[in-house]
């Protein structure tokens, strides 16, 4: 009943990986451009959140949608009323787009306390000696909030990369499409899943290194 | 000169400020003392703009502080205020602090402002902490700071706020030693303070400020040592 050794043969091939490493290729694409769409449009919702609470609930209701409602729902439908409007978009776009505005409306609260969390007395300091609000915000608030911020943010974007997954299903082929397609022809689930996570995983790794680095400059200094 | 003149304010429905006079001569320093809530911390946030009034008025070398056209924070620049909570930058090192707003306010260029603000920092004590980032520093080591940074704008007139009410009893001297060499200096100073026989030492005149009227003002020697109403006579009674 002793098995008389192990040998590992797989179908795996180089080509393989090759065709791996360009799906992850775009997904770091993907993540890349819809983070970049996604801070540009958190940041300006959230300060406009955390400086204009009363004039901005209407903001909070809408982005809320985007924060609700699944994101591969999300997906779908704006790829089908992309062909009922007829934009002439492609399934990148599309991902970038719709991923970009999910990426925003968590940013905007994850922005929104990170301002909110600058104590009102260090406004009052920066503002009795003469300086604008802008200024106040320029040179006092926006750096303490970005601080607080970058946690928050960086969290968001090692979540994004996981979530450009849902694009296959409007017909792009990221990291997740790649192994399945190449799991329908091998038919190795088990080690085509494990090397694209484990590219997933080493993504993930240089992001959150870089981040650390960046915060650790940042405490040297408390 | 700041001549305060009827000064109503009020937080929602409580008035805390209930029709004060107040002038303050160039040169002087005035100390106001009185309970909490009688209004004095509230009427130097007022006197820079940092609050609104309800009514009367606040004019600093005759500009109207609360007028429609005032360019508040020009008037800001010659008035220096120092909090109780000494409210450091904390991103900034100690030097950084004391020449944001020179640099950002007056466009002096880095030389100059360094310049400025090394001057300022030496003048508190503070000249061998200046790449030290305030986290790092004592409480009445970052008063110090703050105070080099109010003072590096050049003011015509020092605010403090109960500077040294948040401080441990050990670091109170440091403060009131940096703040008695500006009073002999010759700087404008509103002082609210406990601190009564540092009142009695530096200032001019003496408020005492009870429910949000100057109930009795005066030359320390009658306000503090010999007060003229039972109301004061029993403050200093009760904080000495």
């Amino acid at each position: 009943m002793f098995s008389t050794g192990f040998t590992f043969s797989t179908s795996f091939t180089w080509n393989d990986l090759l065709f791996l490493l360009q799906g992850a290729w775009v997904t770091l694409l993907l993540t890349f451009w819809s983070m970049l769409l996604g801070t540009f449009m958190g940041v300006s919702c959230g300060l406009l959140r955390a400086l204009l609470p009363r004039a901005t609930i209407p903001l909070g209701w809408f982005l809320d949608i985007f924060r609700s409602v699944p994101l591969l729902i999300q997906f779908v439908l704006f790829n089908s009323l992309k062909s009922i409007v007829g934009l002439d978009w492609s399934a990148f776009t599309v991902g970038c787009v719709v991923l970009g505005v999910y990426v925003a409306a968590f940013c905007t609260e994850i922005v929104r306390s990170g301002v909110l969390s600058v104590p009102q007395n260090l406004r009052l300091a920066s503002r009795s000696l003469g300086m604008t609000y802008w200024q106040d915000l320029r040179y006092v608030v926006m750096p303490l909030a970005t601080r607080v911020a970058f946690p928050g943010w960086l969290n968001l974007s090692l979540s994004a990369m996981k979530d450009t997954a849902l694009v296959m299903w409007i017909g792009i082929i990221e990291l997740l499409r790649a192994s399945q397609a190449i799991v329908t022809r091998i038919q190795e689930p088990l080690l085509v899943l494990c090397i694209a996570g484990l590219i997933y995983y080493l993504i993930s790794l240089v992001v959150s290194r870089l981040g650390a680095q960046v915060e650790k400059r940042w405490q040297q200094n408390d | 000169m700041i001549e305060i003149e009827k000064v109503h304010k009020s937080f929602k429905d409580l008035e805390v400020i209930k029709g004060v006079d107040l002038t303050v001569q160039k040169g002087e320093v005035v100390s106001i003392v009185g309970g909490s809530g009688s209004g004095k911390s509230t009427l130097l946030m007022c006197i820079n703009g940092l609050e609104n009034i309800q009514s009367g008025s606040i004019r600093v070398d005759g500009t109207e502080v609360h007028a429609k056209g005032t360019d508040i924070n020009k008037l800001r620049q010659k008035i220096g205020i120092v909090f109780q909570q000494w409210n450091a930058f904390p991103h900034l090192n100690v030097l950084e602090n004391v020449m944001l707003a020179p640099r950002k306010v007056l466009g002096k260029s880095r030389a100059e402002a360094e310049e400025l603000a090394v001057k300022q920092l030496t003048h508190v004590g503070l000249a061998d902490k200046l790449k030290v980032f305030p986290g790092k520093l004592s409480g009445g080591q970052q008063q110090r700071m703050a105070i080099a940074r109010a003072l590096a704008m050049s003011p015509d007139y020092m605010l403090f706020d109960e500077a040294t009410s948040a401080l441990d009893p050990q670091l109170v001297g440091e403060v009131l030693d940096t703040m008695r060499l500006l009073a002999e200096d010759g700087m404008t100073m509103i002082l609210v303070t406990h601190e009564i026989p540092f009142a009695r030492d530096v200032s001019d005149r003496v408020a005492f400020f009870r429910e949000g009227l100057v109930h009795e003002i005066g030359p320390p020697d009658q306000v503090i040592d010999n007060p003229q109403k039972p109301e004061t006579a029993a403050f200093l009674k009760s904080v000495v």
